[in-house]
């Protein structure tokens, strides 16, 4: 059978499963839920396995980084889930006091996650972990460029999962392009920009609400004034993290002229204590993802001044941990995304001229700031945007679950995480329920008009009151006396 | 389009903020206005809460002085009656405008965020932000609400707005573009007036966030353009309202809600029931309880009552006349061309095939389709796309939960219609083809706002960062394991 018409039978059948009503009720999304958390426990190596064999991931860094943010977000959402599709009440006014007023979390429908090659585990795991939660079938697409793990997804979840309400589809850009004909209920993309900017237009002919999680140069500002051995090392962390293929890594540093030389050295020094003399012989130490991104990153180097690093091994896609100062606004590295292990610094005179150059551009993904000076960190917090901050450190406001994770600007919309997730995948009914008794009370809307129906009536709906000193009871006593009063002007 | 317009950058020193770029203008007259509106943004100015506050006051004093000319201009339009300007406009703008004050601190506050172990001693929070520049579209069937609700939640967030009003209501336009400027800060708002090409012009600008209220075509169109610049939206479209009404005893009530949703505006209402699903015996039932609640309300001659309004153009007087051919006229039925009169109308025995049932009806008409029993109805209602509101009417509660929990909708009542958008405590959107997010209050400074994740960390404590350091090793990744291995209530995470 033809891809297309294949695809289309996959979604046709997700959506037909749907309508059956199975995926809503609390009970089965918990049991899916805790299959999925039973097959990363019971599959973890193969997991590891496939995340090496993709980015030359180590099992430990496989574990922390991937691994281990599923199982945290299965088990807050296991743990919360029930007290977040409860109905939420409301405050309610006069007019309503006797109604109930609730809002009905429900799922949206059939939801479409396509995943990226970098975490390519997680980027798929934690999404579809939301959409299960809210009650959706999930039609998900792995990266075909981390082509292991977009197999072993596609061979696993059949195993624990529904097989209808939760279908893997792989495929390249051909076959991404044709799924997103098909129409969806939401569609959650982790990407380029560029791409994200298809997929919205594409979402847009079905007015299909999207999540995009993009990308951007994520800065980090470090300060004259901070503890520059720890700030180092907690930057040489985050950005050589899976060989600098993560969407939050600092992409680049603003500091002063004087401590540029200091960074370099602590970095090195950092480095060395992380992966020993000979990195390239380190297995905690990733690979770029395939020669396309390997010989993007080698022409960015061009003309740059290199303090440290600057090793590359085209057989190996390996790139040593590079530093590279004095670098200039204009080249190339400073007009797109690096998402490699090179970290240029970019030389400026104040935190003032830093704000400047971070207003700029585009708006990024996360923003980063060491400082001791805590008015600093606030004032450059109020005077940028981003997605994200995280001051003194990187990276880990993508760990706390509780904070939405998600871009502004060209690094995205939408969020997810935890609560946020649920809240994404879901859609927020709102719901009056009303007596058919009771007409008296709504006499006063009714035709025909009069300048006394409309005092009343403004009386009802202009939110004049502070409830909190009426009371509940008080108020409602008022609002039975109300309707007794227009029963008998209006009867 | 220049892409250097397109990039936030900081304010131009000197006295150019406002002037036009002239290499753009000739190509788009909206990119001056917009530039300037930027530069405001880039101030700051509209981010501070005293700011908010002025702007959201002036705009409570727009509505005091202004009450006449609305009113003037609403009956102008569709001779809206001044009963429901008051009611379905201006209290509900007011409304948002008192909420807002009384609740702006609180909202602007950051929210702080449980912390996991390893951030114990550090500052987690969400920060609220303004996104920008913003644009906001309004509609022509509640001009002045539509549009200035949004406008309430776009200036309580902080943000720089560009209003543009239908030219379809083209006296509330008028009031809006000539009256309200006056009101607000000129240089962070502004009103553009004009038809779809204009519309389309002012689309192919970046904006931080678009606000759409209108039909889900042109929601594709605008949705198309804020694809081109990454701009999220907010859609409030429309789609046919269906309105299940049970076997009941006593159906007064019933059809005195139902033709108080159906004919306020003279139909002209997004959340209005649009069509009635019911078993034959209770359309026979049905049909004397409407007829005696229109006569309650309009009196034996709807045209006289100046309850009543009109309907807005002719383009629209045709298309809903048009309807008038499907099922069986049981009442109303009489139009005038030359006002725009549409009676008060129920159709009986409509078919789904009907042209009533094919688009949505924005008239004082109500087509009645018969079906057997509440799971039809459930499966007639789920064949369709997905409306912005659904209402039961049914004394029996297990019944209203069935069809709740069995479909899906962007609102729902039960035993009323279009009040669960009065309630501003209830997030007010569509779904599906009815539109993507909500606002009302809360949610409309949420809506207008990026949630920014912050971590405030301190530089020590840096033996527990150590554990996430290379190398690794048996041993670091056994500690990680026993230390921060997940445990289901409780959970330690490391990360």
């Amino acid at each position: 059978m033809e891809p297309r018409r294949q695809q289309q039978e996959v979604v046709a059948r997700a959506g037909a499963a749907f309508r059956s009503g199975r995926s809503r009720p609390l009970g089965f999304r918990l049991r899916q839920l805790r299959a999925l958390e039973r097959l990363v426990k019971e599959r973890e190596a193969e997991i590891a396995a496939a995340l090496h064999a993709d980015l030359h991931k180590s099992e430990c860094n496989a574990y922390s980084y991937e691994i281990l943010g599923v199982l945290g977000e299965i088990a807050l959402m296991v743990d919360k889930l029930p007290t977040w599709a409860a109905p939420q009440s409301v405050p309610k006014n006069i007019m309503t006091l006797t109604d109930e007023v609730y809002i009905h979390h429900e799922p949206l429908g059939v939801v479409l996650v396509i995943g990226a090659w970098n975490y390519p585990f997680v980027l798929i795991m934690q999404p579809l972990i939301g959409a299960i939660a809210a009650g959706n079938a999930v039609v998900i697409k792995p990266s075909e460029i981390s082509a292991n793990t977009a197999k072993l997804v596609a061979e696993l979840i059949p195993q624990y999962l529904d097989k209808d309400l939760y279908p893997v589809i792989n495929g390249g850009v051909t076959e991404t392009t044709e799924l997103l004909k098909e129409r969806f209920d939401h569609i959650f993309y982790t990407g380029s920009s560029q791409v994200g900017k298809i997929v919205m237009e594409a979402a847009a002919k079905h007015l299909t609400p999207v999540t995009l999680e993009l990308g951007g140069k994520s800065p980090c500002y470090i300060d004259k004034d901070c503890n520059l051995d720890i700030a180092a090392r907690r930057v040489a962390w985050g950005k050589y993290l899976n060989c600098g293929q993560t969407c939050i890594a600092p992409d680049y540093i603003l500091c002063d002229q004087s401590i540029q030389n200091k960074v370099v050295e602590t970095i090195k020094k950092t480095l060395k204590e992380f992966h020993g003399e000979d990195i390239k012989k380190s297995p905690d130490y990733e690979r770029i993802v395939n020669k396309h991104h390997f010989k993007r990153l080698v022409t960015l180097l061009e003309g740059q001044k290199i303090a440290y690093g600057g090793e590359t091994d085209e057989a190996t896609c390996f790139i040593a941990p590079t530093i590279l100062t004095d670098v200039s606004p204009e080249s190339k590295i400073m007009k797109e995304e690096i998402f490699g292990p090179l970290l240029p610094i970019v030389t400026v005179k104040s935190a003032d001229e830093a704000i400047e150059f971070i207003n700029q551009r585009e708006k990024p993904l996360a923003l980063y700031l060491f400082s001791n000076d805590k008015k600093l960190i606030k004032r450059m917090i109020s005077e940028t945007s981003s997605g994200g901050v995280t001051a003194n450190d990187v990276i880990m406001h993508y760990t706390l679950l509780d904070l939405p994770f998600g871009g502004v600007g060209n690094s995205g919309m939408g969020n997810y995480h935890g609560r946020h997730s649920f809240e994404t995948f879901s859609h927020r009914r709102s719901c009056l329920i009303k007596s058919l008794a009771m007409e008296s009370v709504n006499k006063i809307r009714y035709p025909p008009n009069s300048q006394r129906k409309l005092d009343w009536a403004k009386f009802f709906f202009l939110k004049r009151f502070n409830k909190g000193r009426l009371g509940l009871i008080a108020l409602a006593l008022l609002g039975a006396i109300l309707a007794a009063v227009i029963k008998v002007a209006y009867s | 389009m220049d892409t250097k317009g397109d990039i936030p950058g900081k304010a131009p020193t000197g006295s150019d903020t406002g002037k036009t770029d002239s290499k753009a203008a000739g190509m788009n007259p909206y990119v001056g206005l917009v530039s300037s509106l930027r530069s405001a943004w880039l101030t700051g100015k509209t981010r501070a809460a005293e700011h908010r506050v002025s702007q959201l006051e002036a705009l409570g004093r727009f509505l005091d002085d202004k009450k006449q000319p609305i009113l003037d201009a609403m009956a102008s339009d569709m001779r809206k009656p001044p009963f429901e300007v008051e009611i379905s406009e201006i209290i509900l703008v007011k409304n948002e405008v008192n909420d807002a004050l009384n609740n702006l601190s609180s909202w602007m506050k950051d929210e702080f965020v449980e912390k996991n172990l390893v951030t114990q001693l550090d500052t987690a929070f969400i920060r609220k932000e303004p996104y920008g520049v913003v644009l906001i579209i309004g509609p022509w069937n509640y001009p002045l609400q539509l549009i200035l609700v949004p406008l309430v939640g776009a200036i309580a967030a902080g943000n720089c707005v560009i209003i543009k009003p239908s030219e379809i209501s083209s006296s509330t336009e008028k009031l809006l573009a000539e009256m309200l400027p006056s009101y607000l800060d000129k240089d962070c708002f502004a009103v553009v007036t004009g038809g779809p090409a204009e519309t389309t012009q002012l689309l192919e600008n970046k904006f931080d966030y678009i606000f759409f209220t209108g039909s889900p075509q042109v929601g594709k169109i605008v949705m198309a353009a804020a694809a081109k610049h990454l701009t999220p939206l907010t859609l409030e479209l429309g789609g046919k309202n269906p309105c299940y009404v049970a076997d009941e005893s006593d159906l007064q009530n019933v059809a005195n809600r139902l033709v108080w949703g159906r004919c306020l505006n003279a139909g002209q209402t997004c959340v209005a029931p649009d069509y009635v699903l019911c078993s034959a015996e209770t359309q026979e039932k049905l049909l004397p309880a409407l007829r005696h609640a229109i006569t309650q309300f309009f009196g034996p001659e709807p045209r006289e009552s100046p309850d009543f309004a009109r309907i807005i153009s002719d383009k629209q007087f045709q298309r809903i006349q048009a309807l008038l051919g499907s099922g069986r006229v049981a009442i109303g039925g009489q139009t005038d061309e030359r006002e725009r009169y549409i009676a008060p109308t129920v159709l009986a025995d409509v078919q789904p095939s009907d042209p009533a049932m094919q688009e949505e009806i924005f008239g004082p008409v109500l087509p009645i389709v018969t079906v057997p029993n509440v799971d039809e109805a459930i499966a007639f209602i789920n064949r369709r796309e997905r409306p912005l509101a659904m209402y039961v009417f049914a004394s029996d509660s297990k019944l209203v939960h069935r069809v709740l929990e069995r479909t899906s909708s962007g609102g729902f009542g039960a035993n009323d219609t279009i009040m669960q958008m009065t309630l501003i405590s209830l997030p007010f959107g569509g779904i599906g083809n009815s539109g993507l997010g909500s606002y009302h209050s809360k949610f409309s400074f949420d809506t207008f706002s990026h949630h920014r994740a912050c971590l405030l960390r301190s530089m020590g404590l840096e033996t527990v960062n150590a554990l996430r350091y290379p190398p690794y090793g048996e041993r670091k990744k056994g500690l990680v394991l026993s230390t921060f291995g997940i445990k289901r209530k409780g959970t330690c995470t490391l990360l």
